[in-house]
């Protein structure tokens, strides 16, 4: 017993150490920035005061929070919907042979930054755009695509996607077929079957590529920044601003703390079909 | 639906192909209501294709499949009046006993009252009492195959379809599950059409057994009749009529048959009127039908090749001239015989069985 303990704290030790030192100590030197003040110049005074928590309370910032987990929220149901059927259809129906090259596509875009990948949409979107420029050549009106929330959600969409299939994938591959063919032999219909057997049986592939996606959206920066409008501010840009714009890193500080605490909470409320998910 | 066409299969020119390979070739079969029918078989006869196209897993490329009276082509696996009990089980890991058993009944519409009751009727039945709770991973193989069995059963089906359902298991339970099924089947009066490879399983429990060679249905009788009658060189050897020569004949005179094998051994056998002079046939001999050291009109010397100890039996191989027979004789037989000894090996034409060369040999 004594020798298993040693050969696990040897083996988690590498992850542990960098755990540590880029997770934990960081997070731990935010809490104390952000139970300072700012100095005039921008500085930090160091102190022990919870005003930046209080601050972070006002409604405008709430809101802020509110309409983060709203895209988060939406960014996750629209990956799913979209992730389901085509993590289905490579684990089920797609011939064997061809299953790696189709995987390869779905990571494809990774081979790109993805910051490149925002300007490619910006080009498609914006007014003289690729979308406008053939809506109009044919006689269609021009439509408002580029810096509103529907472009935040599209970019994040299109970016977390990959991270839904994947997981998906990995379930719905390991999925026994002959479960399927019980399900209809008992008199279940195809839908039926989706409901009663299939989506049950791969709800860790559900619950790990939600996850995945929920909490990167929750803080996105990129996305909000380049295809957002002036007004539609999200908590990540909130606390980038605070760092790089209004030069109040206790205050910042103390937005990205609450963002961790955030997360934290959700994790806990939906542990339970986390802990399914390790089953 | 009359009563007396519920549970009857009938297939007429049956025939699936995957690309090149023919699965399925032109079968025709009728199982009569109530019956126990099985489809024995080497692995990659079609026996499992035609389970699957009765299921509704397959689609036939031809062929017409009434269950019942009814034509099943045009319907879904879901909307068929039949059931399986899969190879593997496949109980729903996500659901406990009385959750998988109650899946069918869900299913089709059964009022949710009634459920409960139903269930634990379908536990008795397979002798799970007080197992409704537990969940799928904490059964034995013994006990999985009991729940699929009642998952199966509880929806009364018209036809129940077994795809080796006790290949899993280890003999001592294989041969108690094998009673227990055929005692069930008796008392429930539901057509099985039963899949296996195994000859012994298919001896014990068929009504009537067809057995399947390269996509078709080879011989279809009785046990009695296969085990007495093999037709074809393919159906003896899957059968274990060991020895298998190929000889011509000589003469067809009252009742007795002259034979002379490829070997150079000549040999007596009773005609059944389809020995032709002249022409070259398979003939079989069972391998207990043989006698060491006594006389009979098949009579020949031999030398002992090899013993095959197998507890209740042992079989002796025997070089005869150029041929080369396996003979079993009884544990209670005397022994005291080595490998190399002289002998002498018997038997009545009776045992002697015309075997048409019909499609290829299970073992070459």
């Amino acid at each position: 017993m004594r020798g298993l303990r040693r050969q696990a704290i040897l083996l988690l030790l590498p992850c542990l150490l960098a755990l540590l030192l880029l997770f934990l100590f960081p997070q731990l030197l935010m809490f104390v920035t952000s139970l300072g003040r700012r100095s005039v110049y921008g500085g930090v005074v160091r102190d022990f005061q919870f005003g930046n928590y209080l601050r972070a309370l006002d409604a405008i910032y709430l809101r802020i929070l509110a309409r983060s987990v709203g895209l988060a929220f939406f960014t996750t149901a629209f990956c799913l919907l979209m992730a389901y059927p085509v993590a289905y259809w490579l684990g089920v129906k797609a011939p064997a042979k061809w299953r790696n090259a189709l995987l390869v596509l779905v990571i494809l875009p990774f081979w790109t930054s993805f910051l490149v990948r925002m300007y490619a949409w910006i080009f498609m979107l914006r007014s003289e755009g690729l979308i406008n420029l053939l809506l109009v050549q044919s006689g269609l009106p021009p439509l408002n695509l580029l810096y509103n929330d529907f472009a935040v959600l599209l970019g994040q969409v299109y970016g977390e996607l990959p991270f839904m299939i994947l997981p998906l994938y990995a379930s719905i591959e390991k999925l026994d077929r002959s479960l399927l063919e019980a399900a209809a032999d008992l008199g279940a219909s195809p839908f039926r079957s989706l409901w009663r057997v299939t989506i049950p049986l791969t709800a860790p592939g559900i619950v790990a590529g939600s996850v995945l996606v929920f909490i990167p959206s929750l803080g996105a920066y990129l996305a909000p920044d380049l295809l957002g409008g002036a007004r539609t501010v999200y908590i990540g840009n909130l606390i980038q601003s605070q760092f790089a714009v209004a030069r109040d890193m206790p205050f910042g500080s103390a937005l990205s703390f609450l963002l961790s605490l955030t997360v934290l909470v959700l994790l806990y409320v939906f542990r339970r079909p986390l802990k399914g998910s390790q089953a | 639906m009359s009563t007396s066409t519920r549970g009857a299969v009938s297939v007429q020119g049956l025939t699936k192909s995957y690309g090149d390979v023919v699965a399925v070739q032109d079968v025709s079969l009728d199982v009569r209501p109530g019956e126990f029918l099985t489809l024995l078989g080497p692995s990659g006869c079609g026996k499992t294709t035609l389970l699957r196209l009765l299921a509704g897993f397959e689609e036939p490329d031809r062929g017409e499949m009434l269950i019942s009276g009814r034509d099943v082509a045009a319907m879904a696996a879901y909307e068929r009046p039949v059931n399986t009990v899969f190879q593997h089980y496949a109980l729903f890991p996500h659901r406990t006993v009385a959750g998988n058993i109650a899946f069918g009944l869900e299913m089709n519409g059964c009022p949710r009252a009634e459920i409960p009751a139903r269930v634990e009727k379908a536990l008795e039945m397979v002798r799970l009492p007080g197992f409704a709770e537990r969940s799928i991973d904490q059964l034995s193989g013994g006990q999985k195959q009991r729940v699929a069995f009642a998952r199966a059963v509880v929806l009364e089906p018209e036809v129940l379809l077994l795809d080796e359902p006790m290949a899993a298991l280890d003999l001592k339970l294989r041969k108690e599950m094998q009673v227990e099924v055929k005692n069930l089947q008796e008392r429930l009066k539901i057509t099985f059409v039963f899949v296996t490879h195994d000859q012994d399983e298919a001896l014990v429990m068929s009504d009537r057994i067809a057995v399947m060679n390269q996509g078709s249905v080879e011989q279809l009788g009785t046990p009695e009749e296969l085990y007495e009658r093999p037709r074809t060189r393919f159906v003896a050897d899957f059968l274990a009529v060991r020895n298998i020569l190929e000889a011509t004949v000589q003469s067809v005179e009252g009742g007795r048959v002259r034979l002379l094998t490829k070997g150079g051994t000549a040999i007596v056998a009773k005609d059944d009127g389809g020995y032709v002079a002249a022409k070259t046939v398979w003939i079989g001999v069972r391998p207990e039908q043989i006698a060491l050291g006594r006389d009979a009109e098949n009579s020949f010397a031999g030398i002992l090749d090899d013993e095959i100890y197998l507890g209740d039996s042992t079989d002796w191989r025997v070089r005869v001239g150029a041929e080369l027979l396996t003979v079993s004789e009884g544990a209670t037989a005397a022994h005291g015989r080595k490998r190399g000894d002289a002998t002498r090996v018997s038997f009545p034409r009776e045992a002697v069985l015309r075997l048409e060369d019909a499609g290829a040999t299970a073992r070459p």
